[in-house]
C-alpha cells in the first residue's frame, strides 16, 4: 500500500525546519569544503609544483566520468588536532572504475606529509572493512610519509592501528579481493608495505618513492649517502627489485594503468570468464611465418607473435621492466580473456619469480592462461645456482603445477630441459598442448647432451691414461646429436602423443580459441597452492 | 534500344550512370576492381565482373577485359564514363570490332580532338577562333615585332622548345618588344639550347568557360555553357552554369563556334568545347578562343542537366542506340542557375595532398543533387582519385543557387578523413565569387584567406569531450552524484593537431561544465536534446577515438589515449615508416650502409608526389625491409637503423 503523507508543504513548520535544516547544511557543506581543500594553500601550491595533481583530482581521474562517488567520512578529524588533519588526511570511498565498484583510499600529501594521524588510521580501517564486508576491490592512492611520529602510541602498537592494514590487504587477496597500489609519491617505513603487499603496483616515475628508510635515516644508520629516487624510485622498483609491477610516466598514466588494471579483473565467477565482442589482430597472423626465424637459434621478440595473436594487438603487459625474459600479460584471444607466459629468452631468477607472480594474478582472478614456449632453459652458472635459481625456478613450476585455471600450451619454439616445466609441458596438464612445426623438444640441445656425454667419456679414458683426438670425439658425438635432432622433432613427438598435434603457426590463434572454448566448458575450481619455496 | 550496359568505370560516374540507364529500363553490368568488390556501384548493377587488380592498369584500364566482361554478360554497349577508356580510340575502335556499341563519339573524331596542335590548327580551319598567335619559322626580329602589332598588345613571347616560363616574356607594347626579344632569346638558348620564340595573344584576365555539345553524326546542338574558372592548380573546384555576366550575343556566338566544332568532325555523342575566355574587358563576342575539346562525359556535366532539364546521360544511351538528337537548338532554354562543388578527399592545410581513409559517417542535405560513389564505411583508397561527391544545387537565380550551394555545403557531414569542405565554403562566400568577378586566377590570388584554419569553435570541443567521455547518452540518475563537492574530471583531447584538457565537472545525467583555459561551458540536456552553451548542439559522429562535430565543415576531436606516454619515437629508435600509403619509388642504401642525419635513405611516391625518406639520425643501415617497386602501407618500416657499431 502506499503511504500517506500529512505534511502540509507550505505550513509555518515546515518553513522553520526547513530554515534551521538549511542552516545545519551549509555549517556541514563548510567543514565537508575545507575537509576537501586539505592542507593549506602553500602546500597545495608545493604539491602541485612538483607536477602531481591534487588529491580529489587523483580520485576524480580514477574513477569513471560521471559516474557516482560514495565518500566515506568526509568530515573525519574536524575539529581534532587543532584543525591540522582535514579529512583525515586521506580521501575514501566507493567510486566506479571501468565500469566496477571500488574502494578508493587516496593519501592527502598537502596535510602533514599524508602521515597518518589516529584518525587517519581509524578511516583506512573503515574503508577497507566496508571494502571486505562488499568485497570491492582497492585502490591505494599512495602519497605518504608514514606514521605520524608525534603520535605514535595511538598509531602503532594496538590491534587497530597501523599494522591492522596490512593485515587486511593479505586477508583482502587470501580472499580474491584485487589489491591495487598506486605509488604516486612517498611510500615510508610501513607505508613500504602498501604496495608491497598489494596484488599489483604500480609507480610513478621520479616522483614515487618506496623504501623502509629514507635516505637521511640510511644515512644515520650505515652512513650510506643515496638518493631517494637510487634508494627506492619508480626505475629501482620496476626493473630491480620487483616490488612495484608498472612505471607510469605521470600522475595521469598512472591513473589510467590503474583504470586499466581494474578493467583486467573480469570477476570471474566459477563459470569462468565473460567472453568479450571478439577483434582480429591489427597485425596480420600470415606474417607469423616471416616474424619466426627460421633457425631456433636466432632470437626474436615474442612480442611480435602475440601481436598477431591477440585481439587488436592490445596487450596489458606485467611488470614488463622486470625480468625481461618472460614476457607476462593480460589480453583476449577471439574474445576470451587470458594471461600470457611467453619466453623471450633463457629463464634468470626474476623471471621465474615474476612468471609465479603472474600465475597467482589469473589464478586468483580465475582467468585462463596461455604458455607460448620457447625455452632452452634456466641459466646455468655459479652465480645463478648460488642465488637459488632452482628455488625460484621451483617457485614458478609450483604455482603452474598448482593452479586450477585451465593452460594452454603451444610450443612455439624450443621446449628443452626444466624450462618445459615452468612452461606448463605435458606433465603439467595443460588442457590442450599445441606444437608449431619449427618446434622441438628434449630434454636439452642435442649439441649440449652429446657434450656433456663426451665430457664423461674424455674423463674415463683419461683417467685410465689413454688419449682421445678431436677426431674421435666428433665421431663419437654425431649419433647423439643425430639421434636428439631425430626424437626432438615434432612429428617424432607427436606421433608419440607427447602433444595433442602440430598446427599451422598462422591458424594457432584459432586453435587457441577452440582450446579455450573447450576448457571452460568446466567450471573454474579455487586454486590452491603447494609451499612456495621462498 | 540495348538491353543490357556495361559501365566500364567506378565511383560517382558509374553510379550515374546506372541510376539512368535503370530508370530507361536497361539492365546494367559493373566492372570492378579487387578493392572494389563492395563498392556502391557494383550493388547498384544487375551484374558485376571483377576485372582484377586495384591498379587501374590491371583492371579499369584494360580494355580487353571488360569487352570480354560485356560479352560474356550479354551487355550490347559500354559505357566509358569519364577518365579510364573514355577517350581511347583504341577501345572504341575494339568495341566496335566486338559489336559492341561504345556510348560516345567515334575513334576517328577522338584522334582528332587527341592531338591539342592538330586540333587547333583543324579548328582555325573550321572557323572556330583560336588564341592569335605567330607560330612561323621565320625568326627575322622585324617578323616577329610585325606579327606582335597585327595580333595586338599585350603578347607573351615565348620559347617554342619552353616549360615552365623559361624564356618567357609578358611585352605591354611595342617599344618595349626589342629589348623582350633579346632577353627571351638569351635565356631560351640558355635553358633548351634554342632560341627559337613564338608570339601570342596575351590573355590578361583569363576565364575558362566551356560549352556543352551534343552531336548525333550529322547533326549537333550545344546545351549553352559552363563556367569552370575556379581552379587550382587546372584542377576545377566549383563550377557553374550558366557563366556570370553572359551575354546573349556572345552565348550565340559561343555556342555556334562549338557546334561548328563538333560538326566538322562529325561528332556524335556528348562533348565538351574549351575556350578561354578574355574577361578584361568584360565578356565579349570576340575575346573567346578555342583550347580543347573534350570527347566525353565531362564532371561537371550536372550543372548543365539542372539548368536545362536534359538528362545527358540518357541522350547518350538514345544516340548511341541510334536515334538521333532529340532536339533542336530552338527548343533548348536555360532555366535558373546551379553550381556544382567538388567535394575532395584532401589535406588542405598541407597543400591540398589527397587523404585516404574510412568514411565512418558520411551524409548529405536532401535538398541537394549528391553525386557519389561512396557510403559510409567506405573506403577512400589511394589508388584512385580521392572525390568523395559533387554537391549540385539549382536556384532561380545565381544568388539563390550560390546561397543554396553554402547551405548544402555547410550542411554536409564527412568523418572518418580530412576534406577540402571548409575550403569550399570559403570559396563559396568569396566576394568575387558572389559578385560573379571570377578568373582562373581567384583561388591562386586568395589562397591564404580561403585557407585560414578557423579556431575550433568551444562548443565542438565540449561536445566532443563528452562524447568521448561517455556523459552525453548518460541515464542513471545516480550519474554525477557525490555527497558535497562534484569531482572534476579531466579529459585530454587533441584538436586540429594541438592538445587541449578539457576539465568536465558532471553534477547530473543532464547536466556538466566544461572548463579550460579561459572557457568555462554549461551543458544541460532538455527534452533529451542538449544544449551547449546555450545553443543547440551540433551533430556528431563518433567512430573510435575521434568524434567529428559537424560545425564549420566538421571538426574532429581525438581523444588522447593517456597510456600512449612513454617509449622511445620510431624515429629516434632509427626506424623509418612510411608517412602515407605508396609505392616505393627508389631505395638509396642498403643493409650495412653507413649514413648521416637527414641523408636521403628512399623515394616514396604516394598520392602522385615523391616523398625522400631521410635518416631521423646517423647510424647504420640494419634492414630494408621493402624492395623498389613495393606498394606499401602507411606505418609500414622501410628502413630500420641501428648504432654505429
Amino acid at each position: 500500500m502506499r503511504l500517506n503523507s500529512a505534511f502540509i508543504p507550505g505550513g509555518e513548520d515546515a518553513k522553520r525546519n526547513r530554515a534551521a535544516h538549511l542552516a545545519a547544511l551549509d555549517e556541514m557543506r563548510a567543514a565537508a569544503e575545507l575537509a576537501a581543500l586539505g592542507g593549506g594553500e602553500r602546500a597545495r601550491e608545493r604539491h602541485v609544483g612538483r607536477g602531481k595533481m591534487l588529491p580529489r583530482e587523483r580520485v576524480a581521474n580514477l574513477l569513471d566520468p560521471g559516474s557516482p562517488f560514495l565518500e566515506v567520512g568526509a568530515v573525519a578529524a574536524h575539529g581534532l588536532y587543532d584543525g591540522a588533519a582535514p579529512c583525515a588526511g586521506v580521501i575514501a570511498g566507493v567510486g566506479r572504475v571501468a565500469g566496477r565498484d571500488v574502494m578508493v583510499l587516496c593519501n592527502d600529501a598537502t596535510v602533514k606529509g599524508g602521515t597518518y594521524y589516529p584518525m587517519t588510521v581509524k578511516k583506512h580501517l573503515r574503508a577497507q572493512e566496508i571494502a571486505e564486508a562488499c568485497r570491492l576491490p582497492c585502490i591505494y592512492l599512495v602519497d605518504s610519509g608514514g606514521a605520524n611520529l608525534p603520535n605514535q602510541d595511538e598509531v602503532f602498537p594496538d590491534r587497530d592501528h597501523f599494522g591492522r592494514i596490512f593485515f587486511n590487504q593479505a586477508q583482502m587477496s587470501a580472499k580474491g579481493i584485487a589489491q591495487i597500489a598506486v605509488v604516486m609519491g612517498s611510500c615510508t617505513a610501513g607505508g613500504a608495505y602498501v604496495p608491497a603487499m598489494s596484488d599489483v603496483t604500480i609507480i610513478v616515475k621520479e616522483q614515487g618513492t618506496i623504501f623502509l628508510a629514507g635516505p637521511p635515516l640510511v644515512k644515520a644508520a650505515t652512513g650510506e649517502v643515496v638518493s631517494a629516487e637510487d634508494l627506492g624510485g619508480g626505475d629501482v622498483h620496476t626493473r630491480l627489485s620487483g616490488v612495484a609491477d608498472y612505471l607510469a610516466e605521470d600522475d595521469a598514466h598512472a591513473l589510467a594503468l590503474a583504470r586499466r588494471a581494474v578493467g583486467n579483473l573480469s570477476l570471474i565467477g566459477p563459470d569462468g570468464p565473460p567472453r568479450e565482442a571478439p577483434e582480429p589482430p591489427a597485425y596480420d597472423p600470415d606474417d607469423i611465418l616471416g616474424v619466426v626465424p627460421a633457425d631456433l637459434r636466432t632470437p626474436y621478440d615474442i612480442r611480435e607473435v602475440i601481436a598477431r595473436i591477440v585481439d587488436g594487438s592490445r596487450f596489458d603487459e606485467f611488470k614488463a621492466r622486470f625480468g625481461e625474459t618472460l614476457v607476462t600479460g593480460f589480453a583476449h584471444v577471439d574474445g576470451w580473456p587470458v594471461g600470457i607466459v611467453a619466453n623471450n629468452g633463457v629463464l634468470f631468477s626474476e623471471a621465474a619469480q615474476k612468471g609465479a607472480h603472474f600465475v597467482e594474478l589469473c589464478s586468483q582472478r580465475r582467468i585462463p592462461l596461455v604458455f607460448l614456449q620457447n625455452i632452452t632453459g634456466f641459466m646455468v652458472g655459479q652465480k645463478y645456482e648460488n642465488e637459488g635459481i632452482a628455488r625460484h625456478g621451483a617457485k614458478m613450476v609450483t604455482a603452474v603445477a598448482t593452479t586450477a585455471v585451465p593452460k594452454i600450451t603451444m610450443l612455439v619454439g624450443g621446449s628443452f630441459g626444466a624450462g618445459n616445466y615452468g612452461m606448463a609441458g605435458r606433465a603439467y596438464d595443460p588442457r590442450f598442448l599445441w606444437t608449431w612445426p619449427n618446434s622441438r623438444i628434449s630434454v636439452m640441445g642435442g649439441a649440449q647432451a652429446a657434450g656433456v656425454l663426451a665430457t664423461v667419456r674424455r674423463e674415463g679414458i683419461e683417467r685410465k691414461g689413454g688419449t682421445w683426438s678431436a677426431e674421435e670425439e666428433a665421431a663419437f658425438r654425431q649419433p647423439t646429436i643425430d639421434m636428439f635432432e631425430a626424437q626432438s622433432h615434432p612429428l617424432y613427438a607427436s606421433a608419440r602423443l607427447w602433444d595433442d598435434g602440430i598446427v599451422d603457426p598462422r591458424r594457432s590463434r584459432e586453435v587457441l580459441s577452440l582450446s579455450l572454448q573447450a576448457a571452460l566448458n568446466a567450471p573454474v575450481e579455487e586454486t590452491r597452492f603447494g609451499v612456495f619455496r621462498m | 534500344m540495348f538491353e543490357t550496359v556495361l559501365i566500364a568505370n567506378r565511383g560517382e560516374i558509374a553510379c550515374r550512370v546506372i541510376r539512368t540507364a535503370r530508370a530507361m529500363g536497361l539492365r546494367t553490368v559493373a566492372v570492378h576492381s579487387d578493392v572494389d568488390a563492395g563498392a556502391l556501384h557494383v550493388g547498384m548493377a544487375d551484374a558485376a565482373v571483377s576485372l582484377g587488380g586495384a591498379a587501374p592498369a590491371e583492371s579499369y584500364l584494360r580494355g580487353d577485359a571488360i569487352i570480354e566482361a560485356a560479352l560474356a554478360t550479354g551487355a550490347q554497349a559500354i559505357h566509358p564514363g569519364y577518365g579510364f577508356l573514355s577517350e581511347n580510340p583504341d577501345f572504341a575502335e575494339a568495341c566496335a570490332a566486338a559489336d559492341l556499341v561504345f556510348v560516345g563519339p567515334s575513334a576517328e573524331a577522338m584522334r582528332a580532338m587527341g592531338l591539342k596542335d592538330a586540333a587547333k590548327a583543324a579548328m582555325e580551319a573550321a572557323g572556330v577562333p583560336v588564341v592569335p598567335g605567330y607560330h612561323g619559322s621565320d625568326q627575322a626580329d622585324d617578323v616577329l615585332a610585325k606579327a606582335a602589332s597585327d595580333i595586338g598588345y599585350p603578347v607573351l613571347i615565348k620559347a617554342v622548345a619552353g616549360g615552365g616560363g623559361k624564356g618567357m616574356r609578358l611585352v605591354e607594347n611595342a617599344d618595349a618588344f626589342a629589348d623582350a626579344l633579346r632577353a627571351a632569346r638569351a635565356e631560351a638558348k640558355g635553358a633548351f639550347g634554342n632560341d627559337a620564340v613564338l608570339v601570342e595573344k596575351f590573355v590578361a584576365k583569363p576565364r575558362h568557360i566551356e560549352v556543352q555539345v551534343f552531336g548525333d553524326g550529322t547533326r549537333a546542338v550545344h546545351l549553352f555553357e559552363r563556367d569552370c574558372s575556379l581552379q587550382r592548380r587546372h584542377q576545377k573546384v566549383i563550377e557553374e552554369a550558366p557563366a556570370p555576366g553572359m551575354t546573349e550575343e556572345m552565348r550565340e556566338a559561343m555556342g555556334a563556334a562549338a557546334v561548328r566544332a563538333a560538326e566538322a568532325i562529325g561528332y556524335s555523342g556528348a562533348g565538351t568545347v574549351e575556350f578561354i575566355v578574355d574577361a578584361s574587358e568584360g565578356l565579349r563576342p570576340d575575346g573567346f578562343y578555342f583550347m580543347e575539346m573534350n570527347t566525353r562525359l565531362q564532371v561537371e556535366h550536372p550543372v548543365t542537366e539542372e539548368i536545362t532539364g536534359v538528362d545527358l546521360v540518357e541522350w547518350q544511351l538514345r544516340v548511341a542506340s541510334g536515334e538521333s538528337l532529340p532536339v533542336r537548338q530552338e527548343d533548348l532554354s536555360i532555366h535558373g542557375h546551379a553550381f556544382e562543388a567538388r567535394l575532395y578527399a584532401e589535406d588542405v592545410p598541407a597543400g591540398f595532398l589527397p587523404a585516404t581513409g574510412t568514411l565512418s559517417h558520411l551524409s548529405f542535405p536532401e535538398d541537394a543533387r549528391a553525386e557519389t560513389g561512396v557510403r559510409a564505411g567506405d573506403e577512400i583508397s589511394p589508388w584512385y582519385d580521392p572525390m568523395i561527391a559533387k554537391v549540385v544545387v539549382h536556384g532561380a537565380t545565381r544568388a539563390i543557387a550560390l546561397k543554396k550551394l553554402s547551405r548544402a555545403l555547410a550542411r554536409t557531414e564527412v568523418a572518418g578523413t580530412v576534406t577540402n569542405l571548409r575550403f569550399l565554403l570559403a570559396l563559396a562566400a568569396h566576394p568575387g565569387m558572389v559578385s560573379g568577378d571570377v578568373d582562373t586566377g581567384l583561388i591562386g590570388r586568395d589562397i591564404d584567406a580561403l585557407t585560414v584554419a578557423p579556431e575550433v569553435p568551444g562548443t565542438a570541443i565540449a561536445l566532443g569531450a563528452m562524447a568521448l567521455a561517455g556523459v552525453l547518452e548518460a541515464d542513471d540518475p545516480l550519474t554525477g552524484f557525490s555527497l558535497w563537492a562534484p569531482l572534476r574530471r579531466t579529459v585530454e583531447v587533441e584538436v586540429e593537431g594541438e592538445r587541449v584538457s578539457v576539465c568536465l565537472e558532471v553534477s547530473g545525467p543532464d547536466a556538466t561544465d566544461l572548463y579550460w583555459g579561459d572557457t568555462r561551458i554549461e551543458a544541460r540536456r532538455l527534452g533529451g536534446a542538449w544544449r551547449i552553451g546555450g545553443r543547440p548542439a551540433p551533430t556528431h559522429a563518433v567512430a573510435g577515438d575521434t568524434v567529428t562535430v559537424f560545425v564549420d565543415a566538421g571538426h574532429a576531436i581525438r581523444a588522447v589515449d593517456p597510456l600512449a606516454v612513454g617509449g622511445d619515437t620510431a624515429a629516434a629508435k632509427g626506424v623509418i615508416e612510411a608517412p602515407m600509403p605508396g609505392l616505393v619509388r627508389a631505395v638509396h642504401v642498403k643493409t650495412g650502409d653507413r649514413v648521416e642525419e637527414g641523408a636521403p635513405l628512399a623515394v616514396l611516391e604516394a598520392m602522385k608526389m615523391e616523398h625522400v625518406m631521410k635518416a631521423g639520425r646517423a647510424g647504420v643501415v640494419a634492414e630494408v625491409p621493402v624492395a623498389e617497386g613495393a606498394q606499401v602501407a602507411a606505418g609500414d618500416i622501410l628502413i630500420r637503423l641501428e648504432d654505429d657499431a
